[in-house]
């Protein structure tokens, strides 16, 4: 979050500071989104999102369709239907119950609805765990959801009400999942700026606005909506004539995203006088680093306090966090990476015979430059497992030994971070 | 509903346009040749259902007991996948299908948000229905736990469930819709095992028990039955269900031109009876078989059933008789036991 240098239209002393952890921060941004429908089942660490959305809605404090769902298959099932009717629909899970709707996620995409989910980041079984880790993050990585990790109770306020306007931009209509870590996020209590309800109804613009697509039969062009004054038809069988077509249009919305996403970052900006790097990632001292710490969630924080410390003794560390994996912002961390020493990504999930899927990203978008830097993976924090400021210093101070000695080609590019042997 | 829709396209193709604004609802129509002449299926031609398959039928006369504006949901199926082949459709009026054990929750998401835009005013009709055509894997097995989810909210949605008794879509597999002894290519008929050895779930009677406001049962042979009670199904506020049966020629192996007929012997034989429930009445016999109970010399032995399905056909051998024996006692016995709750059927 940078501080503001221009004066916002909404300075803090017009924005209401309150204390919520981050499950009651999503849950006051979707109140203060003209949200229609929300269809959400419960599954922890989510709860209090949708314990404190049905408080508004028990309290009439918003005129939200609240329907109680018997699984996330049918919650996000019933986001789509609602979406496909033309409404704002919203639904919170994590681990498991993602794992459970997976199927509708490619659907909702597919279908190019623009529902919005906050994943309160949970590690997925078994073991049965409810602690935090990204397993269940990645598991959605190419169902075509653009996809944005918070570091912080305040930003997945923001970031929350930004994913509505990123969402139903008429050059994306894709649906956004606003990723928290599970307890680090979800149940942590924060100071935080609200914005006034008025602000927020401003910035999105209203309730949603469809979009017009083009129907042979009619004439004009008609709203994309489940409409009886001009029917179409949603959901249709589409075979190697035509799926590829529509998939690559699919395609080329979730590029057109990192534009919307970096514009929406910088209105917000003006909005509240806070932003988030360029909207798709948040670097810290990189210009100059030698090794560079790349990270997603609330991780950050605690790299980027070590990383300031080491700074102070003359260590040449930068930290890079992601902020979107989708759209994954590959020519921005090549610029940004290309020129440092040693990179170390840390991936909060493992991909049993593979690298971490944050790790292949950032090695895809160095591979082509002509210097690049040694990549290495470290899994960490699996199962919500603390990654503690020690933790970040002993990686470190590894890193620094490997840059003199020099890596080896053969040595094990993946390794585990705070994992007991 | 408008017959001008803003289109060049050939008058047979009309969708059906319903600007906003209120209006009161179309007249439901008893009289053929009025409504041939006053309504369109929302089922347009050049869909690619079977030559002989009563889906279509089902759809077909629901649709003429619409009342209006209305959205169609169709989970994954036959009905699905041979009406919206990209970039045609079938249908005349707005239609999503998003997958195939959510039908109920799609609806349930689409009556949120008519509720919601209808509060905040953003949509101009007094009333828009929901309606989901269902196949009976959609509905019986994959799909049960999304519409039973929808009937405890209350979700005002009609769920129109066209059992064909197996998983047709994809190749005559069994499913919990399909009867006993019935050959599938799942349950062959083999020589320890004759075709399934399960009865078909009760579907209507678990959704009476679900306490809806309006269950019924109906086929497209008996019309009149079935309009009345899809346009009962409309009108009632909260779920409503009806089990439709229908039938198809390729897996129920019965000859194109009898696909209605063999519907018609469903029902006097008393295999597949005809009723409707609602928490007022109870449950009430309709049609053929209010008729069959005033008059039990009409109810046909089941034979007359199987006689005419090749998926029955092994029955039929002088070795299964004591099978068939089998299934007539189970049919009397859910007869009887129908009679006994029908607060119409003669004591």
């Amino acid at each position: 979050m940078s501080i503001a240098e221009v004066v916002p239209r909404y300075p803090k002393e017009k924005q209401k500071m309150m204390m919520l952890n981050g499950d009651e921060a999503v849950a006051y941004a979707v109140k203060q989104s003209y949200v229609d429908v929300v269809a959400a089942y419960p599954i922890t660490p989510q709860t209090i999102i949708v314990e404190k959305f049905s408080e508004f809605v028990a309290n009439g404090e918003v005129h939200t369709e609240f329907i109680h769902v018997e699984s996330e298959h049918s919650a996000m099932s019933a986001c789509i239907g609602a979406a496909a009717a033309g409404a704002r629909a919203f639904t919170s899970t994590c681990s498991q119950g993602l794992a459970l709707m997976a199927e509708m996620l490619y659907i909702a995409s597919g279908l190019r609805l623009p529902v919005v989910m906050a994943v309160t980041n949970r590690a997925l079984s078994a073991p049965i765990n409810i602690h935090s880790d990204h397993s269940d993050a990645y598991l959605m990585r190419d169902s075509g959801w653009i996809m944005l990790f918070v570091e912080n109770v305040q930003e997945a306020y923001d970031t929350t009400i930004q994913a509505f306007k990123i969402a139903e931009h008429s050059e994306v209509q894709l649906p956004v999942s606003v990723h928290l870590d599970g307890f680090f996020l979800s149940h942590t209590m924060e100071n935080l700026y609200i914005l006034p309800d008025e602000a927020v109804y401003e910035f999105l613009g209203g309730p949603r606005k469809l979009v017009k697509v083009k129907v042979e039969y009619f004439d004009e062009e008609l709203d994309y909506a489940l409409n009886p004054a001009r029917p179409l038809s949603m959901g249709m069988l589409a075979f190697y004539d035509y799926y590829f077509e529509i998939k690559i249009q699919q395609v080329e919305a979730m590029k057109r995203a990192e534009k919307v996403i970096r514009e929406v970052n910088e209105e917000w900006y003006k909005l509240t006088g806070r932003k988030y790097g360029d909207g798709l990632v948040d670097a810290y001292a990189i210009s100059d680093a030698e090794i560079a710490i790349v990270v997603m969630g609330s991780s950050a924080g605690t790299v980027r306090s070590v990383a300031k410390k080491l700074r102070e003794k003359g260590v040449k560390v930068g930290v890079l966090r992601i902020r979107s994996i989708r759209p994954f912002p590959h020519k921005t961390v090549a610029e940004l990476l290309k020129d440092v020493k040693l990179v170390a990504v840390l991936d909060r999930a493992a991909s049993p015979g593979s690298f971490g899927a944050l790790y292949l990203d950032i090695i895809s978008s160095l591979y082509n430059q002509k210097e690049r830097p040694i990549v290495v993976d470290y899994i960490y924090g699996l199962g919500g497992r603390d990654l503690s400021p020690q933790l970040v210093y002993k990686l470190v101070e590894d890193l620094e030994e490997g840059l003199k000695r020099g890596f080896a080609p053969e040595e094990e590019v993946v390794r585990y971070l705070g994992v007991r042997e | 509903m408008s017959t001008q829709p803003t289109s060049k396209t050939r008058a047979q193709y009309k969708l059906w346009i319903f600007e906003p604004g209120k209006r009161e609802p179309l007249p439901l129509i008893f009289n053929l040749r009025q409504l041939a002449e006053q309504r369109t299926s929302i089922m347009l031609p050049g869909h690619r259902m079977c030559a002989g398959c009563t889906a279509p039928l089902v759809v077909k006369l629901a649709s003429f007991a619409f009342r209006g504006p209305t959205i169609v949901v169709s989970p994954t199926g036959c009905l699905e996948v041979s009406t919206s082949i990209y970039p045609w459709t079938s249908w005349a009026v707005p239609w999503i299908h998003s997958a195939f054990e959510n039908a109920a929750a799609t609806a349930s998401g689409i009556y949120a948000a008519i509720n919601a835009l209808k509060k905040t005013g953003r949509l101009k009709y007094d009333h828009v229905d929901v309606v989901v055509f269902a196949g009976d894997g959609g509905t019986y097995d994959i799909g049960f736990q999304a519409l039973s989810g929808m009937a405890e909210r209350g979700d005002d949605v009609l769920y129109i469930l066209y059992d064909n008794e197996a998983y047709m879509n994809t190749g005559i597999q069994r499913s919990g819709g399909t009867p006993k002894f019935a050959w599938t290519t799942t349950t062959p008929v083999g020589s320890v095992m004759p075709g399934k050895i399960q009865h078909k779930k009760p579907i209507a009677e678990i959704m009476v028990a679900h306490k809806i406001p309006y269950v019924a049962t109906g086929t497209p042979a008996h019309w009149l039955d079935f309009i009345k009670k899809v346009r009962k199904g409309l009108e009632v506020n909260g779920p409503a269900f009806i089990h439709a049966l229908a039938s198809c020629d390729r897996g129920w192996r019965v000859e194109e031109a009898l696909s209605v007929e063999v519907l018609r012997r469903a029902v006097d034989t008393c295999y597949f009876p005809l009723w409707e429930w609602s928490p007022e009445t109870g449950y009430l016999l309709t049609d053929r078989s209010l008729a069959i109970a005033r008059n039990p010399s009409l109810k046909q032995p089941i034979e007359k059933y199987l006689e005419i399905q090749g998926r029955f056909r092994h029955l039929l051998r002088p070795e299964n008789r004591e099978l068939v024996k089998q299934l007539q006692e189970y049919v009397d016995a859910v007869w009887e036991d129908l009679l006994r709750r029908a607060s119409n059927a003669p004591r």
